[in-house]
């Protein structure tokens, strides 16, 4: 295999709540351009370790670099370079759709027309043309996921942080979703993507497997059913999930 | 929401400014006439023939007028005692007693001073009635004016206190629910993770509100102009400039509350709070100088107080800014260290 650039560099992570580690000692690194799964159960620690990765929460110890950028020490600098999407929704409803590219595309400080560029290049694609002066509330949940996925890239991010954002969508808009992600991933956005979906792990180039905080398996699809004997990536976490047990 | 914003100053001006009134207009007495004479219907008469009293009746009794004001269909009780007219006329002396109803003290002294005023009016004319060539008024003549509001128009005291009011309610709301909104649907994390600055941020939220108070602000004096008559006696340019500091100082303090609660349920209830006491303290309805010490002391920290007072400067005396700058940079400083603690309080983590 050739060698990779690293855009994601955690080494010891340890993230603790009081006497309860949510995050201990991660170690994995992720390349430029890959989709990186990065699953494990409810409460495993995802979404932690994603906060901490993001510069929206600090490590208790360890060393996190993302996109070059030392997450401990310069949080906001990160946040310049990467996108990101929450399996809450969280755009604004009372406004219209370009009204929400409008207002993201102007935090990350993007001129007016490339702002107008980049709404008009994703309605098209999305083809969602003549949805672009409706309130966000009275779009579908499907639709309004792909629209919140443009939005996390609308600045051209390096990285895009998924939080489990095909949770509550039907299989098709599923469908497309990936298709947006794999896009995405070809023109080097680094795509890190948390998912309860296994079929949707198994369109991961490489995953991680979380339990009890801790990875407890990473590598490529493939190659983690061949360790673990398994069939399916459905299975490959059910073994690591019992293990536990 | 929008239209609710504009709806409800308009609404709480007209009401409160009709409402907030001390005087009183409508006592209502009833009559223990145990003399049945001339002189006691006449000063009955002076009752009757006033505006400010309504006559409820005669009874028979002083048990049934005390019933009349235990039920509520009374405020007050003349009791005429019998001979009151002989005693008059006889011994130049004579009693009547009067009896009201004090539940609401301010209002109970009112009712009194009105009557007795009723009934010097009458002995007044007892005196010149009998003593024609001696009477030659009272030993010393009263005569006073009364600055800024010669009328003692209650509405025209009222209206810049309530303008305050009004403007305040609005800002504290606006923006106490504002930040944990976004808190409560979410919508907060997905601003966190961009690189939007703190002071961005705040002045976003802050930007806003300040336009839509200001015109609540503009619609309160353009009603106060031509509903009721209130003409800005200083420069309304000078009160539009210490409104929009005014107004930083309470959106800063809403926006704090919002950044130091978690859900729209706790930042109300704070926000009640603080506008509860500081609405009820700030001199609106009752004088600062009536309060306790410590009642006083503590209105250094209220924002409502201060900018009532230069308010009613503005609007009724036609103060200038040396009248009242030391209480207008006290606000200034306020709003600094309001804002300054919103902007630290607001943390771009989850």
């Amino acid at each position: 295999m050739s060698q990779r650039e690293t855009i994601i560099e955690v080494k010891d992570l340890v993230k603790k709540f009081g006497s309860f580690t949510a995050n201990d000692r991660l170690t994995f690194d992720v390349y430029r351009g890959e989709i990186f799964g990065f699953l494990g159960a409810n409460g495993a620690g995802k979404t932690t370790a994603m906060k901490i990765l993001s510069g929206l929460s600090r490590p208790t110890s360890g060393k996190v670099m993302v996109a070059g950028i030392d997450v401990s020490h310069h949080p906001e600098k990160v946040k310049r370079k990467i996108g990101y999407m929450s399996q809450f929704f969280s755009l604004y409803n009372d406004m219209t759709v370009k009204e929400n590219f409008r207002f993201y595309g102007g935090i990350y400080g993007l001129s007016a027309k490339k702002i107008r560029e980049r709404t008009q290049f994703y309605l098209d694609k999305l083809d969602m043309k003549s949805y672009e002066n409706m309130l966000l509330k009275n779009i579908p949940l499907g639709w309004k996921q792909k629209l919140a996925f443009s939005l996390a890239n609308i600045h051209n991010p390096d990285i895009i942080f998924l939080d489990e954002p095909t949770g509550g969508v039907d299989p098709i808009t599923r469908r497309q979703f990936w298709e947006l992600i794999y896009e995405a991933a070809d023109q080097g956005t680094t795509v890190f993507v948390t998912t309860h979906y296994m079929d949707e792990a198994e369109y991961c180039e490489r995953v991680s497997i979380m339990s009890e905080g801790q990875i407890k398996a990473l590598g490529k699809p493939k190659a983690l059913k061949e360790q673990f004997g398994a069939a399916t990536m459905n299975d490959v976490f059910l073994k690591i999930a019992r293990n536990v047990e | 929401m929008l239209p609710i914003i504009f709806i409800i100053p308009i609404v709480q001006l007209l009401v409160l400014s009709y409402t907030a009134t001390f005087e009183i207009k409508n006592v209502r007495f009833v009559v223990v006439d145990q003399d049945h004479s001339s002189e006691s219907r006449k000063l009955i008469d002076k009752f009757s023939g006033s505006a400010f009293f309504t006559d409820m009746g005669h009874l028979p009794d002083y048990k049934a007028a005390e019933n009349a004001v235990q039920h509520d269909d009374a405020d007050q009780i003349i009791v005429i005692e019998p001979d009151f007219e002989k005693d008059l006329v006889n011994e130049h002396h004579a009693q009547i007693q009067l009896v009201t109803n004090a539940i609401n003290g301010s209002a109970a002294s009112l009712m009194n001073a009105y009557a007795i005023s009723i009934i010097n009016n009458f002995n007044k004319e007892i005196l010149i009635k009998k003593l024609p060539l001696k009477f030659k008024g009272m030993p010393i003549q009263l005569s006073s004016s009364f600055w800024y509001n010669p009328e003692l128009d209650y509405i025209t005291y009222m209206v810049p206190g309530i303008l305050v009011l009004l403007v305040t309610i609005i800002a504290m709301f606006l923006s106490s629910m504002n930040i944990v909104k976004e808190k409560e649907i979410g919508t907060i994390e997905q601003l966190n993770v961009t690189p939007i600055t703190k002071f961005e941020f705040i002045a976003g939220k802050l930007i806003p509100f300040w336009i839509i108070a200001m015109i609540d602000l503009l619609i309160g004096l353009t009603l106060a102009r031509f509903v009721f008559g209130i003409v800005i006696v200083g420069n309304p340019f000078l009160l539009l400039f210490v409104t929009s500091v005014y107004l930083v100082l309470v959106l800063g303090m809403g926006l704090l509350v919002s950044t130091l609660t978690n859900t729209m349920q706790q930042a109300m209830f704070i926000s009640w709070f603080f506008l509860v006491i500081f609405i009820l303290m700030s001199g609106l309805f009752t004088p600062i100088e009536s309060m306790p010490v410590w009642a006083q002391q503590l209105n250094a920290i209220n924002p409502l107080a201060y900018f009532i007072k230069i308010n009613r400067m503005i609007m009724l005396k036609g103060s200038g800014f040396a009248d009242f700058q030391r209480d207008f940079y006290i606000l200034a400083a306020y709003a600094v260290l309001m804002l300054g603690f919103a902007t630290l309080r607001y943390r771009k983590r989850a």
